[in-house]
């Protein structure tokens, strides 16, 4: 049986409120009080070290099936390990889409030869149109957590009702992808003065704000769980927070991109910077930080999304939404955090116990006889980004090459060491 | 190298003394329109490719009789029946472009950023004939050419641009252009096509040509783009032209002096009214001689020719 000692770490575990510097003892795949023997036990160092449950993204898009040359549940997962991620759900805008027990089955059947936890979102409509709604019954008993049409919204009002009360039945939230596709169309980058200058068509903050105030009105009306992905404005976490204060089920994330760019990074016409929501304004990140500061914002979630590196190597109206995330979004939320007076371990809850609530999970702590799914960050480890390394199949990244602090030392899958010293097994 | 960047990307990347030295040579270059063999010899031997992915006349026409002007080889390419039409992607374009070993493109793209982009991956010269909405350099600056010559020096001088300047190219460059000879930009349409925080820019916004007419000393009316109606960013041609088009009633309004310019083509009886656009008050064929003299001149700064003769 394995044994291991992570011995000297700060322990930090949001779920049970422990933040000390503690050992941590995993024996076989559940985190223990005391090993029933103390044979083979293998020390972990971890002085000067943080410790925290597996961290859980709400959101990635591992592209299986459909673009396997972007991404597959394989390296996505691989790069979700090397991250310090040890469960991520993944998005149906895949295609086919996820909207079938069979693509489903096919994505667990790629799970299981993980090195972590793949939990499917499904879609709310077939292929994801935004006409007729998935058979749900069918999709929860697959194992599917939550019902999204991501990449896209749901334009139809009365649709998103039903899709609303439809879940509402298997007790699984809405993911909201928030956009008026009219307010946006044609958009590339957020609405304003750099849009303004770079002669690039804008997407309003509106085009995100009004379906989210839209959504946490039917949530209202339907009493449905929905949780809004990818939030970016300043707006949708004034709504949100009104929301939760009437005691609506709503709950959010927003990302380590839209927390620490702006839209003046669009300057040089670099299409990794290229991301849908879009990348807003100081304003909007200020707010950000707020909501999470204040519980409006659930969980950071990266919203990963490869693309190959021919689509980005074109011209920025042509190239696609989307920057991977997986790999950057501990040191990313880091040197960002700074900024505001926040540190990693204040960011911790909003990626482990945060994004398990979300969803209903039985994850994200270290308490004794939980699973031992298991992070051990060197948050002060200088770093150079470089894509070249990643495990993921794209680099389209907008980190490149940067200088930041913070970096993944080890990470646990149910007791198994998957990431030894920043490499996955 | 006389200008400090291998490119001319946009009026923002120039200096002031980059502005003057571009005019001072096209005023040289002008010069020999008036010889009876309209050519120097200066780059002989060299080949500028003019990438037209966008539909363009008279941008392409003035390139072609710029380079031909210098003796260059100058070669078309435009989006329909090239490679491009058939999907291959423009860093594609641009390595085949140098694999050919030419000396200078001209790029005119629909998609804003696309001459930095190109510039980013051919080490040749790479000239801003128009991208996207974004910039429109030789227009502004053979805007200014005109300006200097026809009426002088541009500090202190109010300048209304009319129109669309949401989605044009021309009125970023020359905002650009006229902010650094420090005129008095004042920005006039329909707050449907004037773009968010423009303002910024240190420049002045109206809804109303009626109020600006009188303290102007050039109207710069932009060309309206019909399909803004079909986007309903405008109820109608109509309701345009009778509030934001230089009729001969508002033209008669105008102080003594006053030019008028529109970089071309003109929808006559929307933006501009005929008797307008004809009358000796309008600059908009100086405006096109320019252009050529203008083109001359940076093809010459940044090919580094043989001296003028």
């Amino acid at each position: 049986m394995n044994r291991y000692l992570i011995k000297g770490g700060k322990v930090i575990d949001p779920a049970s409120g422990r933040s000390k510097t503690e050992d941590l003892l995993i024996e076989g795949s559940l985190i223990v009080e005391r090993f029933s023997e103390n044979r083979g036990v293998k020390t972990i160092e971890a002085g000067g070290l943080i410790v925290t449950p597996g961290l859980i993204d709400l959101h990635v898009h591992l592209r299986e099936p459909g673009r396997e040359d972007a991404e597959t549940v394989i390296s996505g997962t691989r790069a979700a390990a090397a991250g310090g991620f040890t469960t991520v759900c993944c998005m149906p805008n895949t295609d086919p889409a996820i909207d079938s027990v069979s693509v489903v089955e096919q994505i667990n059947d790629q799970s299981k030869q993980s090195l972590i936890d793949v939990k499917v979102i499904a879609a709310i409509t077939k292929k994801r149109e935004g006409k007729a709604l998935t058979e749900m019954g069918e999709l929860v008993d697959a194992g599917v957590v939550a019902f999204s049409d991501d990449g896209a919204p749901v334009a139809d009002s009365q649709l998103m009702r039903s899709a609303m009360e439809y879940a509402k039945t298997f007790n699984r939230p809405i993911v909201d992808h928030a956009e008026d596709l009219l307010l946006a169309a044609g958009g590339i980058m957020n609405e304003g003065y750099y849009s303004t200058i770079l002669g690039l068509k804008g997407i309003p903050a509106a085009a995100e704000e009004v379906i989210v105030a839209r959504d946490t009105l039917l949530a209202k009306l339907t009493g449905a769980k929905i949780h809004i992905a990818h939030i970016s404005t300043a707006g949708s976490v004034d709504i949100i927070k009104r929301a939760k204060e009437d005691g609506l089920s709503v709950t959010c994330e927003t990302t380590p991109h839209h927390l620490a760019l702006t839209d003046e990074s669009l300057c040089d016409y670099n299409t990794d910077y290229k991301v849908n929501p879009p990348l807003r304004s100081m304003g909007d990140i200020d707010r950000l930080f707020e909501g999470l500061k204040e519980g409006t914002i659930d969980a950071i979630a990266t919203d990963h999304a490869p693309h190959a590196r021919h689509e980005k190597e074109a011209e920025i109206e042509v190239a696609p939404f989307g920057m991977i995330g997986l790999e950057t979004a501990v040191p990313v939320l880091i040197n960002t955090a700074k900024k505001y007076g926040l540190k990693l371990e204040d960011l911790i809850p909003k990626l482990t116990v945060g994004p398990a609530r979300v969803i209903g999970l039985e994850a994200g702590t270290l308490e004794v006889g939980s699973n031992a799914d298991v992070t051990i960050i060197d948050a002060k480890a200088k770093v150079k980004v470089d894509s070249s390394i990643f495990e993921s199949k794209s680099r389209n990244t907008p980190f490149e090459g940067k200088d930041l602090t913070g970096s993944i030392k080890h990470v646990f899958k149910g007791g198994k060491q998957i990431v030894i010293d920043g490499s996955v097994i | 190298m006389p200008l400090r960047s291998k490119d001319l990307l946009s009026i923002e990347d120039l200096t002031l003394e980059n502005i003057d030295l571009i005019l001072e040579t096209a005023s040289s270059f002008e010069e020999v329109f008036d010889r009876e063999i309209k050519k120097v010899p200066t780059l002989r031997g060299r080949t500028i490719i003019n990438l037209f992915l966008e539909p363009s006349t008279r941008t392409r026409t003035s390139f072609e009789i710029a380079g031909k002007r210098l003796s260059a080889d100058v070669v078309n390419v435009s989006g329909q029946g090239s490679a491009v039409a058939k999907g291959e992607s423009l860093k594609d374009t641009a390595q085949t472009i140098e694999a050919m070993s030419v000396d200078a493109v001209v790029i005119r793209h629909w998609s804003s950023g696309s001459a930095k982009y190109l510039a980013e991956l051919i080490k040749p010269p790479v000239i801003n004939a128009g991208d996207g909405w974004h910039e429109h350099p030789t227009q502004a600056l053979l805007d200014l050419y005109t300006i200097k010559k026809e009426i002088g020096k541009l500090t202190g001088k109010r300048v209304a641009i009319v129109g669309d300047i949401a989605h044009s190219r021309v009125a970023r460059s020359l905002i650009a252009a006229l902010n650094k000879t420090k005129a008095k930009v004042t920005l006039v349409g329909p707050a449907t096509l004037i773009p968010m925080d423009i303002d910024k820019l240190g420049v002045d916004i109206s809804y109303s040509l009626d109020d600006v007419l009188e303290d102007v000393d050039i109207v710069y009316l932009l060309r309206l783009q019909k399909e803004r109606q079909s986007e309903n960013l405008l109820p109608s041609l109509r309701e345009y032209s009778r509030l934001f088009g230089l009729s001969k009633a508002r033209w008669q309004r105008l102080k003594n002096g006053v030019r008028i310019m529109h970089p071309g083509p003109m929808n006559r009886g929307i933006e501009i009214d005929s008797f307008v656009a004809d009358n000796e008050k309008a600059l908009i064929r100086e405006q096109v001689t320019s252009g050529v003299a203008v083109r001359m001149a940076i093809l010459y700064l940044l090919m580094g020719g043989a001296q003028v003769e």
